[in-house]
């Protein structure tokens, strides 16, 4: 039986690469799916809270998190598709109209 | 037995968010989160969550990813140009500040591990669809409904956002 500091830090690191991705790479959807990744670990802390304290609300918590990742997946992707009918690229670089 | 398929899962996780932050094609990337997703619902049943490691799959790495596949070939752009091809101080700030995060994070669970509690005997029963159903359908029945109407939302966001069009700055009537 192993404890449950490898669960989190399993949690820690795939939300480390993820933060990682999100800063080194300049696709917009590359960018999305880290993001997408992030939400993942914070889950997986989450359920292994739970199980460790046989409570089910941490699970509860993560059903609702699920959803709303999917809502979140669904109008982001939209947001990205308005983007590049704008400029014709998902380049986070080359989207500056607002940027100081 | 439990520990060798946790480390299995685990290096397969790592391997997978690595390789995703990493290659070139978007495609593949997207393949490579698939990969991540499944190992984590293989964890969540490790942890004997049943419901969420079947949610896990049909959810994220079925629904969610077949749509950001869709996205990527509707698009069909890939020529960003190979990472380190040549050396910049955003990878080493990126890595830099990476390793920060992940080193206090780990120093935060080291300084507790001794005080968390074993895993529950009565994991077994709570991880079920019947103990997940009892609560979301009594206690959390307000947020149930909520992420209903948050979806209908997004959907219909999603719909007026995509379709938006969008004029040329030149042929405003």
């Amino acid at each position: 039986m192993i404890g449950i500091d490898w669960y989190l830090a399993l949690s820690a690191i795939l939300f480390t690469i993820g933060i990682v991705g999100v800063l080194i790479r300049r696709n917009a959807i590359v960018i999305f799916m880290c993001i997408e990744m992030m939400l993942n670990s914070v889950n997986l802390a989450l359920v292994s809270f739970s199980a460790y304290h046989g409570d089910v609300t941490g699970q509860i918590l993560v059903f609702f998190s699920l959803s709303v990742a999917a809502a979140e997946a669904v109008v982001g992707l939209a947001i990205i598709i308005a983007i590049f009918r704008n400029n014709l690229s998902v380049d986070i670089t080359k989207v500056n109209l607002l940027r100081w | 037995m439990e520990t060798y398929i946790f480390v299995v899962l685990a290096v397969l996780a790592i391997g997978s968010a690595l390789g995703m932050i990493l290659v070139k094609d978007t495609i593949s990337s997207a393949l490579l989160l698939v990969i991540n997703l499944v190992t984590l619902s293989g964890v969540y049943l490790l942890l004997q969550a049943q419901f969420l490691a079947l949610i896990q799959i049909l959810v994220y790495a079925g629904a969610i990813m077949v749509l950001f596949l869709f996205v990527i070939m509707l698009l069909n752009v890939d020529h960003e140009e190979s990472l380190f091809e040549k050396f910049r101080i955003k990878y080493l700030a990126a890595f830099l500040l990476g390793s920060v995060v992940l080193a206090q994070i780990l120093y935060s669970i080291g300084g507790v591990t001794d005080m968390l509690p074993e895993i529950s005997p009565d994991m077994e029963q709570v991880g079920t669809v019947e103990a997940l159903g009892d609560v979301l359908y009594t206690d959390y029945l307000f947020a149930f409904e909520m992420t209903a109407i948050l979806l209908t939302a997004a959907v219909v966001g999603a719909l007026l956002i995509a379709q938006f069009k969008v004029k040329k700055s030149g042929d405003v009537k």
